[in-house]
């Protein structure tokens, strides 16, 4: 038996303390958010917050999140407004999106610890994998939900190939209504 | 076998539609303990009519735009969307989409057409039926209001879902007319004018995706996520040697371990354990002891693969696909010759969702859910692994994490999961494979090496140019009927001379362009970008040793061979103006260029890379071009660009290797994925000829590797022959 909080509320899970916390998270409390990638701390799919501080759930015993803070993906805001989560929604980041919850998660911890986080902070803090490769757009929205820079992210020119020098140079925050 | 939609039947086009389909895409929030089948409640809000197959209008406006290919991240569900919309002239903001289910395509003889997503084929081989249902609906529409009004058809016009009679200033909406619509005869699809790609309004723009809401919060459903009453869970594990065999497995060694249900021999060469949480399945297969008859290919390793292949360089068994002149005879001949031999590495998909999926199996009813990028090849799996009839069997493929081509015709984990799923009547077992075993037991793509000479001229001409390709077939694995005369060209994809797909883009008097098929144990299949991966590291690189021979400028050397090939040239011109391609360049930094052409779509690339002395490679900037005909949304081009490059990466940052006859990379910690800091800042330069349709997901991917490698070579005045980066002693950072 392991009594967890999980997004503010409490837990009691008849589950063996080792159980990796992702699997108790998954299969028992049902918050399907966080996801398997590789089970050995690699991706970064499984990344929940534990007291503040993300973390790679798929190698932590549940015993080790008992009296802790757990929030996962469906707990960082109630209806998808946190910064983080406006800045993707913004920049258009997922593709398959698989990745995108670890992603989040650990976007919204490194904002938590640096509110203006650098390239070099965000190529540092951000190792968890997109095989989409949505890398581009995850940095331009971190830039955006600091609230430093809003352009960035895709890098589009659209030109008439016989004539290399005509071109328009199409950036980010499109709008869906103005087309 | 394909049904188009002018040849559909009416009737189908006249029945009131309430939505009952299982994995509905827009709109319904498929919460993850739902089970499918929708309640009353969303039912009642989903209902609407159905002017055609493709579009459901409902009361409040709302447009539903059926979507009938797999979405796994590339866009596809979108742009589907935006060329229905507009045709149709509905307002975009009220446009929301759902999946066609495979019985529904197969009920209605495949009026959908074909479901499987891959070959880059989502948009181009669907784009001409889609937009006519969208012109069709719209012609329905109009006509009801018309006739509502009792004017003329041609008096009333549409914009954004509301119709006007100008002369009487009377308005309606697309919500209003629907069910009238529903009730004329269509017109016949192939009589309707379609708009000028240039005159779009919501095809062509960079609108955003109308999936993302839900991959926020972490409410998307995933199959993998599918959580059903009484549902049991499986972990596999198959010989980890190809081709090797299951002997036996000590099931009393696990008995009673907690949550175990039974251990199943899947078939001759698997092995599972079914559980009541997958944790428990897997803590109890980890502890199963099994012993493999690991037969005959249990010693071999890269080396000997290697030393196969090798063989293949100079060997009298290879077919030439192309051969002008005498390219022997030209570079014995030429002022100055080049010869090199270049290899890639096999390279695993590694969708970030593993392979996973959900059998329940009754006495007459077998339902699968799965992520898949072929419904219907999903489908027959289950129909004849269950021994149940098509009609008897239903398939809910939900949007995937991730395809990359690994999802696509080998249905392999449908036979496990029906094989499992047997064992246990009436309970639906999720079958969920650990990363170990999707490392290790994917359809890989193929090993190859190449021999490349090279002869110019004192002018520094190109004068003979010789090619030997020597790799492992797809179609010798996985489709050996497709292998005609036993010349396989698809293994030369991108150097075919034949137009219009993957066609090379130089004009060489003397070329000779030879395929020598050698085969492995391994499982090979289409990877992202499939053969023009490797073909175009092989001629691109080599094309820059041959630009030095020459001592000429990488790009010059390429334009003086392409002045027949002008669609491959425009876009190479238009991305090499873009990247800057001879203005100075930062102290350090050396730049790269690469173009060929796959999937119908002609593609470029440069890289802008530094190298430090300790051999630390970073690449800075990245400028990609793709003329794909017409474009159907620049943000999900872009989006496919970066992508493709950070998934190509995988040739520069790492390779599956093979000991004693198995995968090393068995896990992310050996298999290295490109991370956020490997990738440059990319841009993409779409430059479009408006007189084709070609592919997105997958042609820039083969660029991106050679324009990084001719970089370095820029760099260090070393080419970079054999992959990955490591082989050289570099290091991507
Ligand atoms: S699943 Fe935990 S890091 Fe990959
Ligand atoms: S969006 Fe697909 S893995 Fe990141």
């Amino acid at each position: 038996m392991v009594e967890l909080n999980i997004n503010g509320r409490s837990h009691k899970l008849d589950v063996e303390p080792e159980t990796p916390l992702l699997w108790v998270l998954r299969d028992v409390v049902g918050l399907t958010g966080t996801k398997y990638g590789c089970g050995v701390a690699q991706c970064g799919s499984c990344s929940v917050h534990i007291n503040g501080e993300v973390m790679r759930s798929c190698v932590l015993p549940a015993s080790f999140a008992a009296g802790k803070r757990v929030v996962t993906i469906e707990g960082l805001s109630r209806d998808g407004s946190h910064p983080v989560q406006k800045a993707w929604a913004q920049h258009d980041v997922p593709q398959c999106g698989y990745c995108q919850s670890g992603q989040i998660m650990a976007a919204a911890a490194l904002l938590r610890k640096k509110p203006k986080p650098t390239d070099a902070d965000i190529e540092e803090a951000m190792t968890n994998i997109c095989r989409c490769g949505t890398y581009q757009r995850i940095r331009a929205a971190i830039h955006t939900a600091a609230g430093s820079r809003k352009d960035g992210g895709s890098v589009i020119h659209i030109v008439d190939a016989a004539v290399p020098s005509s071109s328009v140079a199409a950036a980010d925050n499109r709008d869906n209504a103005g087309a | 076998m394909k049904k188009t939609l002018a040849d559909q039947s009416i009737d189908l086009s006249r029945r009131r539609f309430i939505v009952s389909s299982t994995v509905a895409g827009g709109g319904l929030a498929l919460g993850a303990h739902v089970p499918f089948g929708i309640g009353s409640a969303e039912a009642a809000e989903a209902a609407g009519t159905e002017v055609n197959l493709w579009v459901v209008i409902r009361p409040d406006d709302t447009c539903v735009i059926r979507i009938a290919r797999a979405e796994m991240g590339q866009g596809t569900r979108t742009g589907l969307a935006q060329l229905v919309a507009e045709e149709l002239e509905c307002d975009w903001n009220k446009v929301k989409t759902e999946s066609v289910t495979v019985a529904r395509n197969h009920a209605s003889k495949r009026a959908w057409g074909d479901m499987s997503t891959a070959g880059s084929r989502g948009i181009r081989m669907s784009q001409d039926y889609v937009r006519r249902a969208g012109a069709a609906a719209r012609t329905m529409l109009l006509q009801a209001a018309a006739d509502q009004w009792q004017v003329p058809v041609a008096e009333v016009s549409v914009a954004n879902g509301i119709i006007t009679h100008r002369a009487s200033k009377r308005t309606t909406s697309y919500g209003k007319v629907a069910a009238a619509a529903s009730k004329l005869t269509a017109p016949d699809h192939k009589s309707l004018t379609l708009k000028d790609p240039k005159t779009w309004k919501v095809a062509g723009k960079p609108l955003k995706r109308l999936d993302t809401a839900d991959k926020l919060t972490g409410k998307q459903l995933y199959a993998i996520d599918l959580r059903l009453p009484g549902m049991l869970h499986a972990a596999i594990k198959a010989c980890p040697v190809f081709g090797g065999k299951l002997a036996s497995f000590d099931e009393s060694k696990i008995k009673g371990m907690r949550g175990v249900r039974g251990v199943v021999r899947v078939n001759d060469s698997t092995v599972a354990v079914v559980a009541d949480m997958w944790w428990r399945a897997k803590t109890a297969l980890d502890a199963l002891p099994i012993v493999w008859d690991e037969g005959e290919h249990a010693k071999v390793t890269s080396a000997s693969i290697a030393a196969h292949l090798k063989t293949g360089l100079t060997s009298d068994d290879a077919f030439a696909d192309t051969n002008f002149g005498d390219a022997s005879k030209a570079i014995a001949g030429a002022a100055k010759k080049v010869e090199a031999v270049y290899s890639v590495p096999f390279a695993s998909h590694s969708t970030m969702e593993p392979m996973n999926c959900t059998v329940k199996l009754t006495a007459d009813k077998a339902e699968l859910w799965i992520p898949t990028q072929n419904a219907e090849a999903s489908m027959a799996a289950l129909s004849t692994s269950s021994g149940l009839p098509l009609e008897q069997c239903e398939v809910h493929h939900l949007d995937l994490g991730g395809g990359f081509g690994r999802r696509i015709g080998n249905q392999d984990v449908v036979r496990q999961g029906v094989a499992i799923a047997k064992q246990f009547p009436g309970v639906p077992v999720k079958l969920v494979w650990s990363r170990e075993e999707d490392q290790t037991h994917d359809f890989y793509r193929p090993i190859a090496q190449c021999r490349l000479e090279a002869g110019v001229d004192d002018g520094g001409n190109l004068v003979g140019l010789h090619m030997r390709v020597s790799g492992q077939s797809i179609n010798a694995f996985a489709n050996p009927a497709a292998i005609k005369d036993g010349k396989d060209v698809r293994q030369l994809q991108g150097l075919w001379q034949k137009p219009g797909d993957a066609q090379i883009g130089y004009t060489v008097p003397n070329m000779r362009i030879e395929y020598a098929m050698r085969n492995t144990h391994v499982p090979v299949g289409p990877w992202r970008g499939v053969n023009t991966n490797q073909n175009a590291i092989f001629l691109e690189c080599f094309m820059d040793e041959a630009a030095k021979l020459a001592g000429k400028d990488p790009l010059e050397f390429r334009r003086a061979l392409m002045s027949k090939h002008p669609k491959h040239l425009g876009v190479l011109n238009a991305t090499a103006d873009k990247a800057g391609w001879g203005k100075p360049l930062a102290p350090g930094r050396y730049r790269g260029i690469a173009q060929f052409m796959g999937y119908a779509s002609y593609t470029a690339a440069v890289a802008e890379v530094s190298v430090s002395s300790k051999g630390e490679v970073k690449v800075h900037r990245m400028v990609l071009g793709t003329d794909c005909g017409n474009f159907v949304n620049p943000a999900t081009i872009a989006a496919q660009v970066e992508g493709s490059v950070a998934y190509g990466f995988d040739s520069l940052l790492t390779e599956i290797s093979v000991q004693n006859g198995r995968v090393v990379e068995q896990n992310f910690d050996s298999y290295h994925i490109a991370r956020l800091v490997h990738l440059p800042k990319v841009e993409t330069v779409i430059a479009p000829t408006y007189d084709f349709w070609g592919g997105v997901g997958e042609p820039t991917i083969c660029v991106a590797v050679p324009a990084v490698l001719n970089a370095i070579f820029a760099a260090t005045g070393k080419p970079v022959r054999s992959l990955p980066l490591k082989h050289q002693g570099l290091t991507l950072i």
